[in-house]
């Protein structure tokens, strides 16, 4: 009884805590620009099947995407187990599912077991990559001390999740020996009953509950844990993955987002529509400074990204030593999104200057004197070829060149600025309709 | 063919009351550029020999913009676009030829939002296009190349199949660099990086590029942009190896192959 009580306890405190904090997530990715991405639903699932599902992406690299697979796979199955943990917890009953499921019951925890054993393996392989092996991309310059002890964190507790598991299968099945009225029978359990003669059997009575009870409470804390941890870790990406692929950019990766405002603009310039622009209008700020420049797709990426460092790896400016890192600009957005959330929690007045007492807390009044730039520099975004490698490379379908494009905007079109290179460029299209300046004429080559 | 480097214009055949086949798009590159001229040069043979009805728009060709859009000046890239429309809708173009993957990408997948409605084929579609319908004939030669699929061409547009088809053709095999096809790596101009010094770093992207197309043991580097030509040829002159290794855009290739020199 009393374990029921307290696991209600940390039930609704940890499902209260758990909704505050997605809900702040959902607040953050909202604020970011409105983007159209509805339409194309066959094309949307189809991407949601292959890509998240499927892990097709992942596959591209096929030692971490098989190992990723196993761990991928036994989280998929726990899910099951967990139900069951729960309603355990719950209504203080035993493996609730054993007797009526009978022989599914058997096969189900079996391949949960198999499962989280392979994705022990993996666990184990993938904090020898980062810790031992240091792969070159888990170390690159961007990434600071708290990414890599994010990612350790993450590799210990699922460790922490199989150890619970098999502790608690393995002493169920030498209690069911002991006592089968308390303890139904769960048939042969593929491991455990392997484990079971070997750790468990001999052991007193007392002792196996004890154990059987530090296992289950082990995992379901762990679990509770990793959902509370989520929302400031890149490890969200479990969740988020699935709405991010779903919501990816379906236009031809060539299209760069169209500015239809300057179209409006440059059509009455050249006397193709009739001229309704209002000059006594503010002049607009154009590209993004700051995370509300944004598309709220843009942001979710930033928080769907697990830092794998796979478009860093390939990308041709940060191959060749330049400062641009994709993975640093999608945790940059992602840092930055945090400081003005922050603020907007807090409701410090002295950040939000212009707010009149009847408004809400908003970034349209936020001046806490800072933007993207003190995160991104502008070295990295003049670095970018466009080559769409990065792109290519996430598996997940992030875009990292569309913020990095609209930061360019920004330098250019609001401020004036940019690499000193690029203004006789410019100079030169609108004079000669060409990048370079010219002496002969367009078609001289003809002649020649 | 007694004249196989006629080129007719736009405006000429329009006075005419004609309209060709198709626009050929030069570029900046194809009409400035003294090497990427070149590359102009082969293709507007393999269209003669083809017999295709084709025309240049000479003086009233615009950049298509993708540096200036790239670069973050969306005003000056839409300034340049919407005026290179009206003159599609003006000489009524339905199709056009670029061998830029720049110009290629930005008229096909950029100018249909804002109103183009012309068809857009890259020189290696329209050339395996003219081979497959028996329009023109390639001479076969073997030898061993290397082949940098550009990021326009490939990643962006995913026509990887294409160009390999035409080096097939032409009897060579090709020996591929470890980053190819999709990991292809970037010469390092785009996103109008040609247009502006590097920013600090260890190297340039072609002394990174060139160094793997020299591990292949290829001496043909063959390309299908101007601007991976340049950077790829000063990549190959920074390693003293342009006496050796030779780069051509596909185009010049079946030129050469077909003695039209």
């Amino acid at each position: 009884m009393l374990q029921v009580v307290i696991f209600l306890i940390i039930l609704i405190v940890v499902t209260y805590v758990a909704a505050m904090r997605y809900k702040r997530i959902y607040r953050n990715i909202k604020l970011g620009k409105d983007e159209d991405l509805s339409g194309d639903e066959a094309q949307r699932w189809k991407n949601t099947l292959l890509v998240a599902f499927g892990q097709k992406k992942m596959f591209k690299r096929i030692v971490p995407a098989i190992f990723h697979f196993f761990i991928y796979v036994a989280f998929l199955f726990t899910q099951i187990e967990l139900i069951e943990i729960i309603i355990d917890g719950v209504t203080g009953r035993h493996r609730v599912f054993a007797s009526s499921l009978g022989m599914v019951y058997t096969v189900l925890i079996s391949t949960i077991e198999i499962l989280s054993f392979l994705a022990l393996i993996a666990t184990f392989i993938f904090l020898a990559r980062r810790n031992a092996l240091k792969i070159p991309r888990f170390h690159f310059d961007d990434m600071g001390w708290w990414p890599k002890l994010d990612a350790n964190l993450i590799l210990l507790g699922e460790l922490a999740l199989v150890i619970g598991i098999f502790t608690m299968n393995g002493a169920d099945m030498a209690l069911q020996q002991i006592d089968p009225t308390h303890y139904p029978d769960t048939g042969n359990l593929a491991l455990s009953s392997l484990i079971s003669p070997l750790l468990f059997e001999g052991l007193g009575k007392d002792m196996l509950v004890l154990l059987e009870r530090a296992g289950w409470w082990l995992h379901v804390l762990t679990v509770f844990a990793f959902i509370l941890y989520l929302p400031i870790s890149k490890h969200l990406h479990i969740f988020l993955a699935f709405p991010n692929v779903y919501f990816a950019r379906l236009r031809s990766r060539g299209a760069i987002m169209n500015m239809p405002e300057i179209t409006k603009e440059v059509s009455s310039m050249l006397g193709l529509t009739e001229d309704t622009t209002d000059m006594s209008a503010e002049l607009p700020e154009f590209g993004a400074k700051d995370i509300d420049d944004l598309s709220w797709k843009t942001i979710m990426d930033a928080y769907s990204c697990t830092e794998c460092g796979r478009c860093t790896s390939v990308c041709p400016a940060h191959i060749t030593g330049k400062k641009l890192s994709p993975r640093k600009i999608l945790m940059d957005i992602r840092d930055r999104t945090e400081e003005v959330a922050a603020h907007l929690d807090t409701k410090d007045d002295k950040l939000f200057p212009t707010r009149q007492p009847s408004e809400e807390y908003s970034m349209k009044h936020l001046d806490d004197g800072k933007s993207l730039f003190d995160y991104i520099t502008r070295e990295e975004i003049h670095a970018c070829t466009t080559c769409n490698a990065c792109v290519e490379a996430c598996p997940i379908m992030i875009d990292p060149l569309t913020p990095i494009l609209q930061l360019r905007r920004y330098e250019i079109l609001t401020e004036a600025a940019g690499p000193k290179d690029w203004t006789p460029m410019f100079t030169n299209l609108e004079n000669s309709s060409s990048p370079w300046q010219m002496p002969q004429e367009r078609d001289a080559w003809v002649e020649s | 063919m007694e004249q196989d480097d006629k080129v007719l214009f736009m405006s000429d055949m329009a006075a005419q009351g004609k309209e060709p086949e198709i626009l050929f798009w030069v570029g900046c590159a194809g009409s400035y550029d003294t090497r990427a001229q070149k590359i102009t040069k082969a293709l507007v043979k393999i269209l003669n020999h083809a017999e295709v009805s084709f025309a240049i728009l000479g003086k009233e060709e615009n950049c298509t913009g993708d540096p200036a859009r790239r670069a973050g000046n969306e005003f000056v890239f839409q300034m340049l676009a919407l005026q290179n429309i009206e003159t599609f809708k003006m000489y009524n173009v339905k199709r056009i030829v670029t061998f830029c993957p720049h110009c290629f990408n930005t008229l096909k997948n950029e100018y249909p939002e804002l109103g183009s409605t012309v068809e857009v084929v890259h020189h290696t579609q329209f050339i395996k296009e003219l081979i497959e319908s028996g329009r023109l004939q390639v001479a076969s030669a073997p030898g061993e190349v290397t082949y940098h699929d550009s990021c326009y061409l490939g990643r962006i547009n995913d026509i990887y199949d294409i160009p390999r088809d035409l080096i097939t053709a032409m009897g060579k095999t090709i020996e591929e660099m470890p980053r190819s096809r999709s990991r292809g790596l970037c010469c390092g101009a785009g996103g109008a990086q040609m247009f502006k010094e590097d920013e600090p770093g260890d190297k340039r992207i072609n002394i990174e590029r060139i160094e793997e197309a020299l591990e292949t043991g290829a001496e043909t580097i063959l390309v299908n942009c101007p601007f991976c030509t340049t950077m790829i040829e000063d990549g190959l002159k920074a390693k003293e190896k342009q006496e050796s290794v030779m780069v051509y855009d596909l185009s010049e290739m079946i030129v050469q192959n077909n003695g039209w020199n």
